[in-house]
């Protein structure tokens, strides 16, 4: 993967620039040791490694404008940073970048049960924003795998999602306000408690713009009441297509359930031999949970197992108590840990219309056997949202190559049948040069011109998102007149 | 009125324009522009449907109406119910697709289903420049690259001409039932609607009638699931007044997604986003003629007399716009910040300041 090559005049002003920092932040705030930079010198996309510069870690949004101030003055790119697990690159340095990290900014600001939000400091992990509301029954909606670890800010970056946005979308459908620090140093507040925006839909456009807009350092979100119950029932089927029509079948009923997940034969092995669940042996699995009140729980899993009887399933389980539910799921979250235990492997985000899974499992068959590496597919079948796992060995020179290729046409495909990239992980660099497969040259400069309002001077996390190609000129100009 | 029959002579168009253009669906919502008319209501038609994806794509000009019986065939609905304005603002014509989205219009179930721009999924538009781009695509989710979707939903044709957009549908309800407390002062009222809305009941509206002194709480889903949490709803809200239980409720919805209870009646309509709880304050402060609630009291609707500053009055975050009235701004004053980002935007998208100029700074 092309990253840009460092330039030399900002890296011989690192002295300069840590103490122009060390104005605005506490010393122990500035990482400049060559061994510990190397602590942010990639993100989960481990195949990419390149400590930057410099990282950051300050302790509030004064601080975080003061660096970004400062940086912006000096013409210094910055990579924004939350928990450092995206799997597409989003957070991969430059040699010459300061890594600005949101971890220590991390505080619960407000709850408000009766309105319906947290406002929270963006370092926040995920799973500890529904942990602030627990005590009270509520939780925060979109729920990505890395929801232990992955920051809010990272979330806000990605417009993170999780296996039960079917129902509650992802997290731009549960945003209301941040506070945004832009390159230059202003802090803007957009949105808050109330719905909706008054002039143009800005949070819109910042929420997933992968830290190339602005660093988000807090944000309101919204809360909801956890439902009464929920249970997940277990389908199993011969066949990757039959189990595709069913899910089809099941959103045309008019039943909605939270999540529909989806796992294939090679996917079941390694999570049975790895968690022990007890799944059958298959060709597909689904995993469908449905909530609410008893009677609505009930009724739903009545009309899904109508729809999948339909479909001759082999095997359909439905869990009678939470020990069930418990085993129901376990072989499912634990699908990417148990994959990496057997194989390194890459994992894709490519999503295709639910109409079009039959079709696209069967290509993404026939493709493993041209290229000669396994795949493995989990993924949220609800809302088409693929994550084909490729199989590969890090060891075997070329490898991570062919399977870099394979990836490719596997995204090309998911864009043909009117798809699109990436669905939740984001473009970050892992995805950057397959933009133009999705978007025309102009649909590209549309977004580019959207960025030049943000940030005129291209620092911002400017090697991300778009082919290095189409930004050339505007990351080129900066660096021309410094 | 410049009426393209195409999205390539809606290009043309834009591209040859020499002064300011007034960009119109159906002209249903009254937004009233300086410029050369041009409607997108020719550009009509479903392009593609799939009720097993739950997905959409129709050009611009499509009626809502012929939209919502095509989904009504198949037991499927807009989720979050565009409210029709022709009641309130006097107006006549046929409400289109584009239009919906153009002003991100959303009804009563925002609260719990999202607005117009969660559901809008792709857009293809015309920018100032008179070309064609396109963003998002028709599936439910994707992060490839800006989502200048929900930059062109609520833009109201400032930031580029709205040809096609494409969308999420969801299945229709079994039944809709409403339970209704009587009896609550703005005060009681907002906190029936919190009460509900903080429960584990699923309400999907949450709307409160200040002169009736009546709050509405729906639900909807299957019939079981929605007896059953009426009844568990029912005896949680009793401590705040009388509770009665209205079965299908589905126009009762409408006329309040139509805000029917301002229509029909002289002066200048207001739509206010707070939060539900700053309500209860900002309702007694601003001296209306009728006040209405939606969203659980987030949404406040104000009929106010002709030319008074309701702004001015407005001491909670939030924002207000004039739907209906003369001499004043219709959309809030942004922050200079926000505002030097939006004039920056706007810029881009449209160089020569020719979309509905003015329109929303």
């Amino acid at each position: 993967m092309e990253m840009p090559p460092p330039n030399a005049a900002i890296l011989a002003r690192k002295v300069e620039l840590i103490q122009k920092l060390s104005q605005v932040l506490p010393s122990d705030a500035i990482i400049s040791d060559e061994a510990e930079t190397r602590a942010y010198e990639c993100d989960a996309l481990t195949a990419y490694r390149c400590p930057p510069m410099l990282a950051v870690l300050p302790r509030s949004t004064e601080e975080v404008a003061g660096v970004l101030r400062i940086c912006h003055e000096m013409g210094v790119p910055v990579v924004p940073r939350g928990a450092g697990t995206s799997l597409a690159g989003g957070a991969l340095p430059t040699a010459d970048c300061v890594i600005l990290g949101v971890a220590r900014i991390s505080a619960v600001l407000e709850t408000d049960y009766d309105n319906r939000i947290i406002r929270v400091q963006t370092g926040r992990t995920n799973l500890s924003v529904s942990g602030a509301v627990e005590a009270e029954e509520f939780f925060y909606a979109p729920d990505p795998s890395s929801q232990l670890a992955c920051a809010i800010a990272g979330n806000i970056a990605m417009n993170s999602g999780g296996a039960h946005c079917l129902k509650y979308g992802v997290t731009t459908n549960n945003l209301m306000g941040v506070t945004l620090v832009m390159m230059d140093g202003t802090v803007v507040e957009i949105g808050g408690a109330h719905l909706d925006a008054g002039g143009l839909d800005l949070l819109g456009v910042i929420c997933g713009s992968e830290g190339q807009l602005g660093v988000v350092t807090e944000a309101t979100l919204r809360i909801l009441r956890k439902p009464e119950g929920a249970r997940p029932v277990l389908i199993a089927f011969d066949s990757n297509e039959v189990a595709g029509a069913c899910v089809s079948d099941i959103i045309k009923a008019g039943v909605l359930p939270v999540a529909i997940e989806f796992m294939d034969r090679p996917c079941i092995e390694a999570c049975e031999a790895f968690a022990k669940a007890g799944y059958p042996m298959c060709e597909a699995l689904l995993i469908i949970e449905v909530e609410g009140a008893e009677a609505e729980i009930v009724h739903q899993l009545r009309l899904i197992a109508e729809i999948a009887r339909r479909h001759n399933p082999v095997e359909l389980r439905e869990a009678r108590d939470a020990d069930e539910a418990a085993r129901i799921w376990l072989g499912r979250k634990s699908a990417f840990g148990a994959m990496g235990q057997i194989n390194d492997y890459m994992c894709l985000d490519g999503t295709i219309p639910v109409s079009a899974l039959p079709l696209v499992l069967r290509r993404i068959g026939e493709m493993s056997d041209e290229f000669g590496l396994k795949v493995a597919n989990v993924f949220h079948a609800g809302d088409g949202n693929m994550h084909p796992l490729i199989l590969f060995d890090a060891n075997k020179p070329g490898d991570l190559e062919l399977c870099e290729a394979f990836g490719a046409e596997i995204l090309k495909l998911c864009v043909e049948v009117g798809g699109c990239l990436t669905g939740e992980h984001g473009v970050g660099i892992e995805k950057r040069d397959l933009m133009l497969h999705q978007y025309g040259v102009g649909d590209i400069e549309a977004q580019l011109r959207v960025k030049d309002v943000f940030d005129p001077k291209w620092l911002l996390n400017p090697a991300k998102v778009f082919p290095l190609s189409t930004t050339e000129a505007r990351r080129g100009a900066v660096l021309a007149a410094e | 009125m410049m009426t393209p029959q195409t999205e390539a002579e809606l290009a043309e168009i834009v591209a040859g324009a020499e002064g300011s253009l007034r960009i119109q669906g159906g002209g249903t919502r009254g937004i009233a522009g300086a410029g050369e008319g041009l409607s997108t209501a020719k550009l009509s038609g479903v392009t593609l449907y799939e009720p097993g994806s739950l997905t959409l794509v129709v050009q611009a000009g499509t009626p809502v109406a012929e939209v919502e019986a095509l989904l009504a065939s198949e037991g499927q609905q807009l989720a979050f119910e565009p409210m029709d304005h022709r009641g309130l603002m006097g107006t006549s014509g046929v409400p289109t697709m584009g239009g919906v989205f153009a002003a991100n219009v959303s009804g009563p179930r925002r609260i719990q289903a999202g607005a117009a721009r969660d559901f809008l999924l792709g857009v293809r538009f015309v920018d100032g420049r008179g070309e064609v781009l396109r963003n998002g695509g028709r599936v439910m989710k994707n992060v490839t690259g800006y989502d200048l979707v929900k930059l062109m939903a609520g833009a109201h044709g400032t930031l580029g001409v709205l040809s096609e957009v494409s969308l999420k549908v969801l299945p229709v309800p079994e039944v809709v039932s409403t339970l209704t407390v009587s009896g609550c002062d703005l005060a009681q009222g907002i906190a029936v609607l919190s009460a509900a809305l903080g429960s584990p009941f699923d309400v999907t509206g949450a709307a409160y009638d200040p002169a009736a002194q009546v709050a509405y709480v729906r639900l909807q889903g299957f019939a079981d699931s929605v007896a059953y949490r009426a009844g568990q709803l029912t005896k949680a809200l009793a401590r705040f007044g009388e509770v009665e239980l209205v079965e299908e409720s589905a126009s009762l919805w409408q006329g309040i997604r139509d805000v029917s209870a301002l229509a029909g009646q002289a002066g200048d309509v207001w739509r206010i986003s707070v939060k539900p709880s700053d309500a209860v304050t900002l309702i007694p402060s601003l001296g209306a003629v009728r006040t209405f609630c939606d969203w659980g009291g987030g949404l406040v609707w104000a009929l106010m007399p002709a030319g008074s500053d309701l702004r001015a009055k407005m001491k909670v975050p939030g924002h207000a716009t004039l739907v209906r009235g003369e001499g004043q701004a219709r959309f809030h004053p942004e922050p200079a910040p926000l505002a030097a980002i939006s004039a920056g935007l706007r810029a881009q998208f449209d160089p020569r300041g020719i979309l509905n100029p003015g329109l929303m700074r």
